[in-house]
């Protein structure tokens, strides 16, 4: 691996091309447009190769030359290279020729793709002389950040919405994160915090330090084109809060077809939103290039950002490949979870509903033909919303140790099916 | 008691490093035209070529996005507290 040897060359606003340093900031002064990292693709070119990617190890960090940081990785070593699941049995169900599951419900340590996004800002953020992180977040993003910034001795301020589910609040408080729980929705959380950030020293990961943070995303694209054997999907469904993975899957097939890595195959980026939540979904659903905030009320709490701010380019993105989006409602996401753990043994939260319950609608309705293969991105672990499927996966039947009991139970279910 | 926006860090160059501005407008347009006339080139910042407020803007009046208002017609009142916050990503 090319060590301590930088690909970046300056952040850019997306929208009018002005470059900036690679500092800690994200918007551009002159349209509020945000910054991206830009790459020296030739020099990554000599460097990042199939075979170079293969002889590294199984983790986000083996395409490392296309992460923001400068040297070394020094926070999050271990994450990704999560399993590419071929899940027949959910391709029967949802009746298409082959599927698969790109699960990041087991991703290190926190069980969500957001341990790529923070491990990239948290390195970054150390690189750049930071010691306290933050982050604003829907839960996913704070037991991530509060976790990697334990095991990394930095301080840490994570803010959540009061009202989100008990297991990502605890999972947040055990590593010893200052947790702020804000009295109101994601985006008011998210407004406050773009006041904070302003106002200290701190590096927040999905603020001022958002070019890098958004970046890793990229790694869950980077792995399903290897581990398909070097080929992109031609079809993706990926769920949307801020939109910011979607749009970051789509790159990462981009550049890896622009370094040679795959051939360039056509690909489409279908984007899954819960009906309780989805100003992406409908404005695509409606043929728009702009879409309008809402007020979410979802289970799919992960999901619950009213104004994404990546939306506008997820809407491009779609329509640039052709792809498709939709939305579904609370019972569709918890029948999404079901499918996906009795076909496949896999268990998701809500974001994981959404994405197999939209799955199944665009399969169902052509858009995503029948014949073709397509991808799914699980990106967080049902064990965290335990809340949201308590009442809907039925019930534990007590006996006592007795085997005549446990025989009379079989038999009046035995009697119930034949009913 | 006039009305306090807070302008965020990539605007305070334009402010003289002011974090917050006193306006006396009635309405968020006249806020922005207030704006322009003291520190001029703001208003380019926050709006695009056909007046409307720039995509990757938000404009807050006490907590509330002005897109759940009125727009640049949202009435402003004395002792209302305007937030303006470049778009966030999340999760």
């Amino acid at each position: 691996m090319a060590n301590e040897k930088s690909f970046m060359k300056a952040l850019k606003c997306r929208e009018c091309g002005h470059e900036y340093p690679l500092a800690a900031t994200h918007v551009c002064e002159f349209d509020f447009g945000p910054l991206e990292v830009v790459y020296d693709y030739e020099a990554i070119r000599g460097s990042l190769t199939r075979a170079s990617i293969e002889s590294r190890a199984k983790n986000m960090w083996r395409y490392r030359e296309l992460l923001p940081v400068a040297g070394e990785p020094t926070v999050g070593n271990q994450v990704g290279y999560t399993t590419l699941v071929k899940a027949d049995r959910l391709a029967k169900r949802l009746g298409i020729r082959e599927l698969w599951i790109k699960n990041d419900a087991v991703n290190y340590p926190t069980l969500s793709f957001k341990d790529r996004v923070v491990s990239v800002a948290l390195s970054r953020a150390v690189e750049l002389g930071f010691t306290t992180v933050a982050c604003a977040s829907t839960g996913n993003l704070a037991n991530s950040v509060a976790a990697n910034a334990a095991a990394a001795g930095l301080k840490a301020y994570v803010f959540i919405p009061a009202d989100l589910e008990h297991g990502k609040v605890i999972n947040s408080l055990v590593y010893g994160a200052n947790v702020i729980g804000i009295k109101g929705h994601y985006d008011e959380v998210n407004r406050l915090c773009a006041e904070i950030a302003g106002k200290y020293g701190w590096a927040f990961v999905n603020v001022n330090m958002r070019p890098y943070y958004a970046e890793g995303s990229k790694s869950m694209g980077f792995e399903i084109q290897e581990q398909l054997g070097w080929r992109i999907p031609q079809h993706t469904v990926i769920p949307m809060a801020s939109g910011s993975l979607l749009t970051k899957i789509h790159k990462s097939y981009q550049e890896f077809s622009k370094l040679g890595l795959v051939s360039n195959t056509k690909w489409k980026i279908h984007g899954a939103q819960a009906t309780g939540c989805n100003p992406i979904s409908a404005a695509q659903k409606q043929g728009l290039d702009f879409f309008k905030p809402v007020k979410p009320n979802t289970i799919a709490k992960s999901l619950a950002i009213g104004t994404p701010a990546d939306g506008f380019y997820s809407l491009r993105v779609m329509k640039e490949t052709g792809g498709h989006s939709d939305d579904v409602s609370d019972d569709e996401i918890r029948e999404g979870i079901k499918l996906l753990a009795e076909c496949e043994g896999i268990f998701a939260e809500t974001a994981g509903g959404v994405t197999v319950g939209v799955a199944k609608k665009l399969i169902a309705s052509g858009k995503i033909p029948a014949e073709d293969s397509a991808v799914l991105c699980i990106t967080g672990n049902g064990l965290k919303t335990l809340d949201a499927v308590v009442n809907s996966v039925g019930q534990t039947r007590e006996i006592r140790p007795s085997l005549r009991e446990f025989e009379g139970l079989l038999e009046t279910e035995d009697a119930a099916c034949k009913a | 008691m006039p009305v306090n926006i807070r302008i965020p860090t990539p605007l305070r160059k334009l402010t003289n490093n002011e974090e917050v501005v006193e306006v006396t407008a009635n309405t968020i347009g006249g806020a922005i035209n207030e704006l322009q006339s003291r520190y001029p080139g703001i208003q380019e910042r926050l709006l695009d070529e056909n007046g409307g407020v720039r995509r990757f803007v938000n404009v807050y009046v006490n907590e509330e996005d002005i897109r759940f208002l009125q727009n640049k017609e949202t009435p402003l009142k004395d002792g209302d507290e305007v937030s303006i916050i470049p778009a966030i990503a999340g999760g």
